[in-house]
């Protein structure tokens, strides 16, 4: 288990001081103008060698992704953007790190716009997070006052930070579509190339990255990056938020080191699976965007982007939902579909079309009332979405129905026949409908 | 996607101008963002409409931001419908937003659904003395907190039918009420106390490693394991198999 004093965020459940006295206390901006007199090619060095990986799901090198922005301004200002629009089901890390450890944000912001030769930092939280916004906004004036950022600040480096307010738009947490929101229109996302580092914010080179990715940043280069790297796997390094939910004993979010045991996380931290480890119908691993992962592949799955990787489903978020026997699993996975059907932006025909029509049908396998050649059809459907749309929300939503079909076919298959048996008197409704 | 519309033309009012705090507020905003990109600004100035309106967005508010902005009236109705947080129709005092996503379904939302079913109504109705309104929308991201309700702006967590029954009484006889998780727990942390972050010495001030000396220089420090940006390059993805041209 991790030690409290490799803990990075140390005000995750708010019971010390949010502020500047605070976090000054904890450790944060202890000297931060001597990080930024290293150099942003150390900066981005450092972080580099520290494989971090990005924490907002995808799991791109951050300091790589750093690397791709331009070296020399060529007359347009650089931007850094910071996605805190958290909005994948089964995740709410960030909120925490926003309205618990906010300085450690505004910190990383700074270090990050350095060594990006960013001027500017927008901050984009999602329109839910009213409260985090106040409180993040409050610890923002701080630090102006403290001349920690801003025109004149005592680092040197003139950084401006801004916080920008959503309105409610899952699909505004992809990079393009948070880009046209924060240029004032629709969330629709981009096509790439020209990815952002070259053409971003505003036709201007920009980086956007996650909350967690950022928050880290002052850390990993005080304690150095071999102490980062040093903890986890190869590839797979440092500590992550986890957020445990569902059918656990006592959910909570619990920052732990990557590559813990699915089991040992449950168990040490949330109580363990309610009725007991053999009670676990599936995990979700990563948000809902994930395949589920049965629960009796779970003994061994060790939660890092590789040993999830694995079992064919992914780290995401690290947002571990947990599902016991009491379940109905189809039910839920339809819930999650209808969840896509939701949020789909509309703009390519797949995914506009496909997240209902996905839904629809979930919605009545969940009861039975489905004929079996539709699962096949089900799935083909789901790999026609995949991969054919502008953003990756298209795979992300066809992902979850992949796995319940992968993993739980039976199950589906043993609602039909029941129905069949026992048909209700409605007439069963085709899936071309 | 949502359909989403404008409310019928007998609720809209007749006119809409910001109150001169709001104007002046506006301002402010619109100055945050590069010279020639004040659009940036029209989230904020249509949630400051929402709120002086009242809670929803009528369309001359929208209009009105437009204006504001100098932006065709298309593109601004274009983004109030497009995000779900800008109510079209009137909403009660108290708008209950309830989050019915499978990690809240998992830990009973459905329950708190027929609550508001029961007590409220058919979603987006108002009772009728315009204290409540209630909708069902999509994960909140209190996902470890389940099940959690959105009132006005304030997170409730960890609810029970029985304990949302109390707060939406209290509301609407005007009780304080208390935010956040409605169990005994420090918001994310695990309930009966945490596992994590009970070391002392973390918060004893002036150590906590600082630029010059490392943490890692103490007794137990850690080893530098195998370099970690060995395998940068992300994996390619395979090709999605094309179904449509399969022999």
């Amino acid at each position: 288990m991790l030690a409290d004093k490799d803990r990075i965020f140390k005000n995750l459940y708010g019971v010390h001081d949010w502020g500047l006295r605070g976090a000054r206390a904890r450790g944060a901006w202890d000297d931060t103008k001597a990080l930024l007199a290293k150099g942003a090619d150390w900066i981005i060095g450092e972080v580099k060698n520290s494989g971090l990986r990005g924490r907002g799901g995808a799991g791109f090198p951050t300091g790589l992704k750093w690397s791709f922005m331009p070296k020399k301004s060529d007359g347009r200002p650089h931007y850094l953007v910071i996605n805190a629009d958290e909005s994948e089901p089964g995740t709410c890390k960030d909120r925490d790190i926003m309205r618990h450890d906010p300085h450690l944000l505004i910190e990383g912001s700074l270090l990050a716009g350095f060594a990006m030769n960013a001027n500017t930092g927008y901050i984009y939280i999602r329109g839910e997070f009213v409260r985090e916004r106040e409180r993040l906004q409050a610890a923002i004036e701080q630090a102006y006052e403290a001349g920690l950022i801003g025109k004149n600040n005592i680092h040197g480096f003139p950084f401006d930070l801004i916080l920008h307010h959503g309105a409610g738009a899952y699909i505004c947490g992809e990079e393009t579509a948070l880009l046209e929101s924060l240029e004032g229109k629709k969330g629709e996302p981009r096509l790439k190339p020209p990815f952002p580092a070259n053409v971003g914010l505003y036709g201007c080179p920009s980086t956007v990255n996650n909350v967690e990715s950022i928050a880290v940043v002052p850390d990993i280069l005080r304690r150095g990056a071999h102490w980062f790297a040093s903890i986890g796997r190869p590839n797979n390094t440092g500590t992550k938020v986890f957020c445990l939910s569902g059918h656990v004993e006592k959910p909570c979010n619990v920052e732990e080191a990557m590559g813990i045991p699915l089991r040992e996380l449950l168990e040490r931290h949330a109580g363990g699976v309610r009725g007991g480890w053999d009670n676990l119908l599936a995990v979700i691993p990563g948000g809902s965007s994930m395949p589920l992962i049965p629960g009796h592949q779970c003994d061994q799955l060790l939660m890092d982007f590789d040993g999830c990787r694995e079992l064919k489903s992914a780290l995401g978020t690290a947002a571990v939902i947990v599902m016991d026997k009491s379940t109905d699993i189809v039910r839920a996975m339809a819930r999650i579909s209808y969840f896509y059907k939701h949020e789909s932006c509309g703009q390519c025909t797949p995914c506009r079309e496909g997240m209902g029509w996905m839904w629809r049908v979930l919605t009545r396998m969940a009861e039975g009332r489905a004929q079996k050649r539709e699962i096949d059809m089900l799935m083909e459907v789901t790999t026609q979405i995949e991969g054919h749309t502008i953003c990756a929300f298209g795979d992300g939503a066809a992902w979850p129905v992949q796995g319940l079909i992968r993993h739980f076919r039976h199950e589906i298959e043993r609602r039909i026949d029941e129905y069949t048996a026992n048909p209700h008197p409605e007439p069963v409704e085709m899936a071309a409908e | 996607m949502a359909v989403r519309r404008l409310a019928d033309p007998a609720l809209q009012p007749k006119s809409f101008a910001f109150t001169a705090d709001n104007r002046a507020w506006a301002k402010k905003q619109i100055a945050k963002y590069p010279e020639g990109r004040q659009v940036s600004a029209v989230l904020p100035l249509l949630w400051r409409a929402q709120e002086q309106a009242g809670g929803w967005l009528p369309e001359k508010a929208i209009e009105h931001v437009a204006e504001l902005l100098d932006l065709p009236r298309i593109r601004a109705l274009e983004v109030a419908t497009f995000y779900t947080m800008f109510n079209l129709e009137p909403v009660g005092r108290f708008h209950v937003q309830l989050c019915g996503t499978t990690p809240c379904v998992l830990r009973g939302a459905d329950k708190l659904i027929e609550l508001c079913h029961a007590r409220i109504g058919e979603p987006q109705d108002v009772t009728e003395d315009g204290t409540f309104s209630w909708i069902e929308v999509e994960c909140l991201g209190a996902c470890v907190n389940a099940p959690a309700a959105q009132i006005n702006y304030d997170y409730y967590e960890d609810l029970t039918p029985d304990s949302l029954n109390r707060i939406l009484d209290d509301l609407a006889a005007g009780k304080p009420v208390r935010p956040g998780p409605q169990v005994d727990r420090q918001h994310s942390a695990p309930q009966g106390g945490r596992t994590t972050l009970i070391d002392p010495d973390l918060y004893r001030a002036g150590d906590h490693g600082g630029t010059r000396e490392p943490v890692l220089s103490d007794a137990h420090a850690k080893r530098p394991g195998a370099p970690a940006n060995v395998h940068e390059a992300g994996a390619p993805k395979p090709p999605v198999r094309n179904s449509s041209r399969q022999s």
